[in-house]
């Protein structure tokens, strides 16, 4: 997910947030008729066009997806009964141990370091969405843009020669006598937010802008104060995107996997790492499918995280408009 | 609401602080030489690095062959769902989004799950020899097809913009009425309308191509980022010097697509 581009505050991206309630609906409506003119032949033929795009999707994603839910629930061909026998072993196991540490250390990283990216980068991009210079808007936002897509392994490198053991700061500084190491939950941490703070910026800013003055005014003029105006006006408005930006920057830390396997390999125990182990077969004789099972363990996780994700994102669209 | 404005100027300066220095600090970790001066080595040894031209070969082949691929599958089921069948539309986007959901690496498991029934359930067929050679570590076609997966939402939701811009029903309509067979309609009418979306998509997914680094790892190939990562261990100036340059190749992209963004919205308005 580090890896992945985000969109960026560009015009053409805002343009795709700014409709999203109602685009599409105009060509849509005025290819319906078309449609029901030509009858049933260009309908089918149009399923003939979307083929390819199910072929490939039936086999990118489709094959992983059984050799996911079926090898979570049996043996291994490495297993000493055979393999393919139905098993809860498999998950069981990978809800144990050192694993289960893995997916609980995985789960707080991600809460804590989405919290402080979200609590951080509110009051940021309040800062630059309001700064009246348009010179600094542009670039801390378009700087965001970088940073939030910048990520795997060039940010671990980065990150080793900055505050690593031999890094210019460590040095410099003399950090190493106060107990500093990047290569613990903590470094791990500072570097992650490297890229999700840039990434809260992008995702609330367009809430931000949302925030009309009249309502600051109104509130103003009903004497409220501005803690008053923020705590009943602006943060009840702005509660959908937080939550929001909260559960993406969530998944996205959830799901990362190259920085902390070229920082600190699997000496802090994340799933991600896990996985890489167990596909590595770093695992006992006979639990091959066991990174299947975890596998699966991620992807209900990330699921839950999505299905809270979408709606509130349709909720705090409807302030955007 | 000086104060307001001085807190305001804190609260950026920190934040700068903390964002710039990395970046400092990487260029000059890159460039010190140990003995107070400095040395660009790290710079122009790059080129004769073993392995560091073949990686980069590699990576670039995969790039090119993602987006072809990419589009080919992409854009004629997106123009179908705008022109013949509206129900189409939901299930697009449905496949166009799945893979957002399932993290990179939970994927990789799935694949090796699948590559696993080579040797397993296929050894003796002649079907066994299609697992050997999507395996090839000279192009390895198992990186193309989870490449192709992972760019789908992104190229998906830049090409659906690019769409919203165009009324492809009437152009093609039009382009049939004047005698254009249906090819020659979306090839010489649609497709240049789409020009900036299609560029945009592409470019999304050649960055995205050039920094993957979960699956190629995994599963032991050795495209660029794999190779930064091996090599970094051994050089360590070497591999800040490649990710100074990363970042760079980040902004380059990134500058590339808010520019073509901007023309779109221009082209648009007139």
């Amino acid at each position: 997910m580090t890896t992945a581009p985000t969109p960026v505050p560009a015009p053409a991206a805002v343009d795709n947030n700014g409709g999203a309630g109602t685009p599409g609906t105009a060509p849509a409506s005025q290819a319906a008729p078309t449609a029901t003119r030509r009858g049933r032949r260009s309908g089918n033929r149009a399923w003939l066009g979307a083929l390819p795009l199910m072929v490939f999707f039936a086999i990118g994603f489709g094959l992983p997806a059984i050799a996911i839910a079926i090898g979570a629930f049996t043996t291994s061909s490495d297993a000493p009964g055979g393999g393919g026998t139905f098993t809860l072993s498999n998950l069981t196991s990978s809800l144990h141990g050192a694993y289960f540490t893995a997916l609980l250390g995985s789960v707080k990283l991600s809460a804590l370091t989405a919290l402080i990216g979200t609590v951080v980068g509110l009051p940021l991009a309040q800062a630059v969405a309001t700064s009246r210079f348009r010179m600094v808007r542009e670039a801390v936002l378009s700087g965001s843009g970088v940073l939030a897509n910048f990520g795997g392994v060039p940010l671990a490198f980065m990150f080793v020669a900055t505050l690593g053991n031999a890094g210019e700061v460590t040095t410099s500084l003399g950090l190493k006598k106060y107990g500093w190491s990047l290569y613990t939950f903590d470094g791990l941490a500072v570097v992650y937010l490297y890229f999700l703070i840039p990434l809260m910026i992008i995702t609330i800013t367009p809430a931000l802008e949302g925030l009309r003055v009249q309502w600051r005014e109104a509130a103003a003029n009903n004497g409220a104060t501005n803690f008053q105006y923020w705590r009943y006006v602006a943060l009840p408005v702005l509660l959908p995107s937080l939550l929001g930006g909260y559960v993406l920057l969530f998944g996205a830390s959830f799901a990362a996997y190259a920085t902390a396997e070229a920082m600190v390999g699997s000496s802090i125990p994340l799933i991600s790492m896990q996985i890489g182990d167990a596909l590595s077969g770093n695992v006992l004789v006979g639990q091959g499918n066991l990174a299947l099972a975890l596998g699966l363990d991620m992807i209900v996780v990330a699921g839950l995280v999505m299905a809270v994700y979408l709606p509130l994102q349709r909720r705090s669209a409807k302030w955007l408009s | 609401m000086s104060r307001l404005r001085m807190g305001r100027g804190l609260v950026l300066l920190v934040c700068g602080i903390y964002f710039a220095v990395p970046m400092c600090a990487s260029l000059l970790f890159s460039i010190d030489d140990y003995h107070g001066g400095y040395t660009f080595h790290a710079y122009t040894e790059l080129l004769s690095a073993p392995g560091f031209l073949d990686s980069l070969y590699l990576s670039l082949e995969l790039a090119a062959a993602t987006v072809a691929v990419l589009l080919l599958v992409l854009v004629p089921a997106l123009l179908a769902a705008r022109l013949g069948a509206p129900k189409l539309r939901p299930v697009v986007e449905v496949m166009c989004s799945l893979p957002l959901v399932v993290p990179v690496v939970a994927l990789t498991t799935g694949i090796v799950g699948v590559l696993r029934w080579g040797p397993d359930y296929f050894a003796n067929s002649p079907f066994f020899q299609t697992f050997v050679a999507i395996q090839n570590p000279n192009f390895p076609v198992v990186l193309l097809i989870a490449y192709v997966l992972m760019a789908l939402p992104f190229a998906y939701r830049a090409l659906d913009g690019g769409l919203r811009g165009v009324d492809v029903a009437t152009l093609v309509e039009a382009a049939r009425n004047c005698g254009a067979s249906y090819p020659r309609a979306v090839i010489s009418v649609v497709l240049p309308n789409l020009r900036s979306a299609l560029l945009s998509a592409s470019v999304l997914t050649v960055a995205l191509v050039l920094g993957e680094f979960t699956t190629a790892s995994i599963l032991g190939f050795q495209p660029f980022s794999v190779w930064i990562n091996t090599y970094g261990k051994t050089d360590g100036q070497m591999s800040v010097a490649v990710s100074m340059i990363s970042l760079m190749v980040v902004w380059i992209v990134l500058l590339l697509m808010s520019a073509l963004g901007s023309g779109r919205r221009k082209s648009a308005r007139s």
